[in-house]
């Protein structure tokens, strides 16, 4: 806060540096908060001011077999490629902090890699790769490059969880009569689970906003709610994509709020333990 | 207690090597341990290696092997590229490498492989395309007695009584070729070998690596100067106050790419809110161009890749105390000297990191470019998805791709050394 003593120029530089924050964040959620009003809009073109208001482009989206199957579609690959991800990643996360053996640190930037590798590249190679397999416009393959795409989410997310594990914990247990699976299944699992969830959420939000393998890999049948946003931006900008933009939109508030209240559970079980 | 005492004392003075209580010395039954739990370690971590191999790093290798892979003269012209290997490449190639080459265009024209010769052939000279098909539909050829195969083709074309062909031709009867990495460098190969400066109206991707590296400069640049103040402000202020800012930090960034760059073109067209905006009020007598164009692919971008400086940045300053700051001020510092002084070095590390990271992901980037952008604004990758997708052109798209790749693993690297992989986190 700014004291009473302040002289002018300070006066200024507080409030222009207040105004100067307020407008980045001001343009952070703009977008968000501009799209989500043309959903209801009657009008065919994505343009202000709205004249008047209907649930027709909402109709089009639920009732039109293309977006629907475009949904379908992402709620196949997003939940498989999750599930995958996270089990390898939570695997090889304990793996990683349990041990220190040769060549761990290059091992760790090779697990992390697909988080910084051009999509394209991925996206290129895996069609080079699964088209002559007859793999290519599959779910199988979509699902194993968005797994791949997802892992390192999970990784950094559990080891980072894993670091602040209390290892005395698992000697307690043992000592306590515990065979390792159930230490595993009552002490580890639990107190780990936060960043674990967290992990699979960045994971399913990689699968589910994932475009640019899924232009090389997937066929007509097999094509995503971006991948369909994508082609509609592309051609013909109507407010049926505002409506799928606001669909996604509540999806993404709904994964910010299951992060923030993990991160909140997490918090206390650490303040709690120690 | 005073009869344990002895025992003890004689247990501790003992000199011998320590042993477990089935009698095996400690240290064999420690390193055996510290073995197990190293296999154990690593038997975790082999699922995922494994599947990340097959799914992602044999992939991307076959995509490298691709940009100098060869493959259309050595395999549907064979007895030619045998043949023309001990040609003196200074007069025209002799007679039996014509009849090498007529056999092996008959086959070609067989199993329907003539295209795909004629379209190698042709990237290094153009008009070989027409030259090769025009010739294979004469096969097979019938020679009169005492005719020669080469006045055979030379009479067809003439164009195959110039050495310039055949050296194209031989050239490319190796399995591998540098052609597409050095196309990709604007540069071209001699005949010597040697590589050199493409001629002027043919470079083009030199200036597109530029631009892909002008344009990441620019955003990561916009991105601190709006990322820094601003997770400056988020980490000083109250935590209640702080969390619920910063949630206006992570719903864009949880959003979909493209809910945002839709957005973006709503609010950026020519009829869109900015525009009118500013047109009700006065300032501006027409539209400007914001989409479709520079500033709308670094407004996007920038609002795309924003939270990945705030939330290092953020997370950075919050473990600076703010005792730090008022030592400095109460020992007579002025406010912005303090903060140049004792505040901004010990960010400088985190937000450098969060920074590096936003020029590795621009340099990558595709959807941004591709939809809010002019053919101006594309960047590497867009030619990398042209190549493949529109030109089918498989070498020039791995090619390309490669040195995006190195690019990209170099500054990983950096990165990796800065950061320290293990020591990543998310928000």
């Amino acid at each position: 806060m700014l004291p009473t003593y302040a002289s002018p120029i300070e006066r200024v530089w507080f409030w222009s540096f207040r105004i100067f924050c307020v407008m980045i964040l001001i343009f952070l959620v703009s977008p968000l908060l501009v799209i989500v009003p043309l959903s209801f809009s009657a009008d065919t073109f994505l343009l202000y001011p709205i004249k008047s208001f209907s649930l027709r482009w909402y109709e089009e989206f639920f009732g039109n077999g293309v977006w629907l199957t475009s949904l379908k579609n992402s709620f196949i690959v997003a939940p498989a490629a999750t599930l995958l991800a996270t089990t390898l990643g939570t695997l090889a996360a304990v793996g990683l902090t349990s041990s220190d053996f040769p060549g761990k640190s290059v091992l760790m930037s090779v697990l992390i890699s697909p988080m910084v590798v051009p999509v394209v590249i991925v996206g290129v190679g895996a069609y080079l790769f699964f088209a002559p397999l007859g793999l290519s416009n599959s779910y199988f393959a979509l699902i194993l490059v968005h797994t791949a795409l997802g892992v390192p989410f999970v990784v950094i997310t559990v080891s980072a969880t894993l670091r602040g594990f209390n290892a005395n914990l698992i000697r307690a247990s043992a000592s306590l009569g515990a065979n390792p699976v159930t230490t595993y299944r009552r002490i580890v699992l639990p107190l780990i689970a936060p960043g674990v969830i967290s992990g699979a959420l960045f994971a399913f939000a990689t699968s589910f906003d994932e475009v640019v393998v899924t232009l090389f890999l997937a066929g007509p049948e097999q094509t995503t709610l971006p991948r369909q946003m994508f082609g509609g931006i592309k051609e013909n900008i109507s407010p049926a994509i505002a409506a799928a933009a606001t669909v996604l939109i509540l999806f993404s508030i709904a994964l910010l709020l299951t992060l923030e209240w993990l991160r909140g559970r997490a918090e206390k079980t650490r303040t709690s333990a120690a | 207690m005073l009869e344990v005492m002895p025992t003890m004392s004689q247990t501790l003075t003992v000199n011998a090597p320590l042993t477990a209580a089935d009698g095996e010395l400690l240290t064999v039954k420690l390193a055996r341990e510290r073995r197990n739990k190293q296999l154990k370690a690593v038997a975790l971590v082999a699922p995922l290696a494994i599947f990340l191999l097959l799914t992602f790093l044999v992939p991307i290798f076959m995509l490298l092997g691709r940009s100098v892979d060869n493959p259309e003269v050595v395999t549907h012209l064979p007895a030619t590229s045998k043949l023309i290997a001990s040609w003196d490449r200074r007069a025209l190639p002799s007679e039996d490498v014509f009849q090498a080459m007529a056999r092996d265009l008959t086959a070609a024209k067989e199993d329907k492989s003539v295209p795909e010769v004629a379209k190698r052939l042709n990237m290094d000279i153009s008009g070989f395309r027409s030259l090769i098909q025009k010739t294979a539909r004469k096969m097979p050829l019938e020679l009169a007695a005492g005719e020669s195969m080469r006045d055979r083709f030379i009479q067809i074309d003439e164009r195959w009584g110039d050495p310039d062909h055949w050296h194209v031709i031989a050239k490319n009867a190796k399995s591998w070729t540098p052609y597409y990495l050095y196309s990709s460098l604007d540069l071209r190969e001699t005949k010597a070998g040697t590589p050199e400066l493409a001629p002027e109206e043919e470079r083009a991707f030199i200036s597109i690596f530029g631009r892909t590296l002008w344009i990441s400069f620019w955003v990561t640049v916009f991105c601190l100067l709006l990322g820094y103040p601003l997770a400056y402000w988020l980490a000083n202020l109250p935590a209640r106050k702080s969390n619920l800012l910063m949630i206006l930090v992570l719903l864009p960034f949880w959003t979909s790419v493209l809910v945002r760059v839709a957005s973006w073109i709503v609010l950026l067209q020519r009829e869109g809110l900015i525009n009118s905006a500013l047109m009700n009020l006065g300032i501006i007598g027409e539209p400007l161009q914001l989409a479709f164009n520079r500033v709308g692919v670094y407004i996007a971008m920038v609002h795309i890749l924003l939270p990945f400086v705030i939330l290092p940045a953020y997370s950075v300053m919050k473990s600076i105390p703010p005792t730090y700051m008022r030592a400095a001020i109460s020992l007579g510092d002025h406010p912005f000297a303090a903060f140049w002084k004792i505040y901004f070095p010990q960010t400088v590390a985190g937000v450098a990191a969060g920074a590096l990271l936003v020029f590795i992901m621009c340099i990558g980037y595709y959807i941004t470019p591709a939809l809010l952008g002019s053919p101006e604004e594309q960047m590497v990758s867009y030619y990398v998805a042209f190549y493949t997708n529109v030109t089918i052109n498989w070498g020039m798209a791995a090619a390309l791709g490669s040195l995006l790749l190195i690019a990209t693993m170099t500054l990983y690297a950096v990165y990796s050394k800065l950061v320290g992989a293990n020591k990543l986190s998310l928000g």
